[in-house]
């Protein structure tokens, strides 16, 4: 309990200093040690499979991509200049929304099978985690993905795949010129191909 | 003894084993590469230039840390180390023989292969921050490159090797070296091989992938300001990087700790490291041999030939085992 008291804590200055910082790359550093931290939490939890996949896809795939934007958007390492303040304009809707989000959560929890979590959390040793037949395991997470819970595995594969697509529309030819730039009085002038494919 | 302390031996242990066969690894490839260049090679320090590993590193001790101006200090300082860490903690989970009790490994994980990959994946913001935080160009075009030719080539490697986790039925690595007890699965997965040993190469930023730091144009690619330890640490973390991916390479595909010809007098850990050996050979060789890419060619090459033949491979390596049974 100890242990979940601490990651907790750990948790959420790391959040907060995710927020708080100006240079963008600081941030992606703080958003990277809250998800290391995320993922020891579901190994407290027996969630092995979990753990992996929360630092190989958002630690190891997605927010290297933040870094590779904010690198090739933000020569230099000096802050970002401080813009207006939007905070007296955001605090009412972002408290709201925690407060409804945290208000789902505490009517899910206590709704849910909250007696099937396994006595020995956080007390067990690496060797015993994620053996077939354990919460958590490689084994069981896939028996789960691929039958029980098949249809939103599918369906979500099926949302990734439009965005997919809607990004390579975006970024191709087809999309109009941008004609408001004056180096670009005539309109018709093809813009660079941003994809290499497309050359 | 408690539990802790063992591991806390075992991996001093490991760890002074990692970085001895570092320092001779990199004693290795500039005697091979001076062999293959019909030249002698470091042989002033010691026979045959033995004693040079603890030249380079009293060397590296002594030259000046410089911080460029420009930089941003705590980043600039913290990316070797996030490097090197992420490059040593992999050989946690990596088993090196047949362990009674566990003997030859520190942590038998059962999503092994797993863990290898997320700590591997980690690595790149090593290099990633390090260009970003020296605040100058050379290393911001390097470490661009870098980020972009890791992600690439890593989606293709991923892919790759799950033939070989289909096949072996497991993640566990201990799991996937008993699954080739009778057949190595070099045989079986050759084409998921050559894919492996192909982005493995570019995953580690070698030549003839190094285009991190292409000399000619980029000065010495994301580590251009870095000096003495500092760069340092980014040397020691890119051949762990190396000495990682042939223990991966010997566990995945070349039966581990099995012995060929049924030699099952000899030791496993002997025919283990003579196993990685030969892949940290093949990786000098190929530096020997090939010319650095082009980075257009690169990226096509991962996106337009590897990543649909590991796809094929991944898709005709389920269809065999689920006809079969």
């Amino acid at each position: 309990m100890t242990l979940f008291w601490v990651l907790a804590i750990l948790l959420i200055a790391t959040a907060v200093f995710t927020i708080s910082q100006r240079s963008p790359v600081y941030s992606v550093v703080g958003l990277l040690a809250n998800f290391v931290v995320l993922a020891t939490l579901y190994l407290t939890l027996d969630a092995e499979f979990i753990f992996i996949m929360q630092i190989i896809v958002y630690a190891g795939a997605i927010l290297v991509l933040f870094v590779f934007v904010i690198n090739l958007l933000s020569a230099g390492t000096g802050p970002i200049s401080e813009g207006p303040n939007r905070m007296p304009r955001a605090l009412v809707p972002a408290v709201l929304v925690t407060l409804a989000g945290f208000g789902f959560l505490v009517v899910g929890l206590a709704r849910g099978p909250l007696g099937i979590l396994p006595p020995h959390v956080a007390t067990s040793r690496m060797g015993e985690v994620g053996q077939a037949g354990v919460f958590g395991s490689v084994a069981d997470f896939g028996v789960a993905l691929f039958s029980a819970h098949l249809l939103p595995f599918e369906i979500t594969a099926f949302i990734l795949m439009v965005a997919v697509v809607g990004v390579v529309v975006l970024a191709s030819d087809a999309a109009p010129a941008p004609t408001h730039g004056h180096h670009l009085k005539r309109g018709t002038q093809k813009r660079e191909p941003i994809l290499k494919a497309e050359r | 003894m408690p539990l802790w302390l063992l591991v806390v031996v075992k991996s001093a242990f490991l760890l002074f084993v990692v970085v001895t066969t570092f320092a001779y690894a990199m004693l290795a490839e500039r005697k091979v590469l001076a062999w293959m260049q019909l030249r002698p090679g470091p042989n002033r320090v010691g026979p045959w230039g033995l004693l040079q590993p603890a030249a380079d590193a009293a060397k590296m001790l002594f030259k000046e840390d410089l911080t460029p101006a420009t930089a941003d200090p705590l980043m600039y300082r913290f990316a070797p180390w996030l490097s090197m860490i992420t490059a040593m903690a992999v050989f946690a989970v990596i088993p090196f023989s047949e362990s009674d009790a566990g003997l030859w490994s520190i942590g038998d994980v059962n999503a092994g292969i797993l863990v290898i990959f997320a700590l591997t994946s980690l690595g790149i913001y090593g290099i990633s921050l390090a260009g970003w935080s020296s605040g100058s160009k050379y290393p911001l075009l390097g470490s661009l490159r870098s980020t972009a030719q890791m992600i690439s080539y890593e989606l293709a490697m991923t892919l790759s090797v799950v033939g070989v986790l289909i096949l072996a039925g497991t993640t566990s690595l201990v799991g996937i070296v008993h699954a080739q007890n009778k057949l190595w699965f070099v045989v079986p997965q050759l084409a998921g091989f050559l894919i492996f040993i192909v982005t493995a190469v570019a995953e580690t930023n070698r030549a003839p992938f190094d285009l991190v730091e292409a000399e000619t144009e980029l000065v010495g690619g994301f580590h251009t300001e870095y000096s003495g330890l500092r760069f340092g640490l980014f040397f020691i973390a890119e051949y762990l990087n190396m000495i990682t991916v042939a223990c991966i390479t010997t566990l995945l595909f070349f039966g581990g700790w099995n012995p060929p010809f049924g030699l099952a007098i000899v030791p496993g850990i002997f025919w283990f490291v003579l196993k990685a050996g030969f892949v940290l050979f093949i990786y000098i060789w190929l530096r020997a041999t090939l010319p650095r890419l082009r980075y257009d060619r690169l990226m096509a090459f991962g996106w337009k030939v590897l990543l649909p033949l590991a796809t094929l491979n991944l898709m005709a390596t389920a269809a065999i085992v689920a006809w079969t049974g």
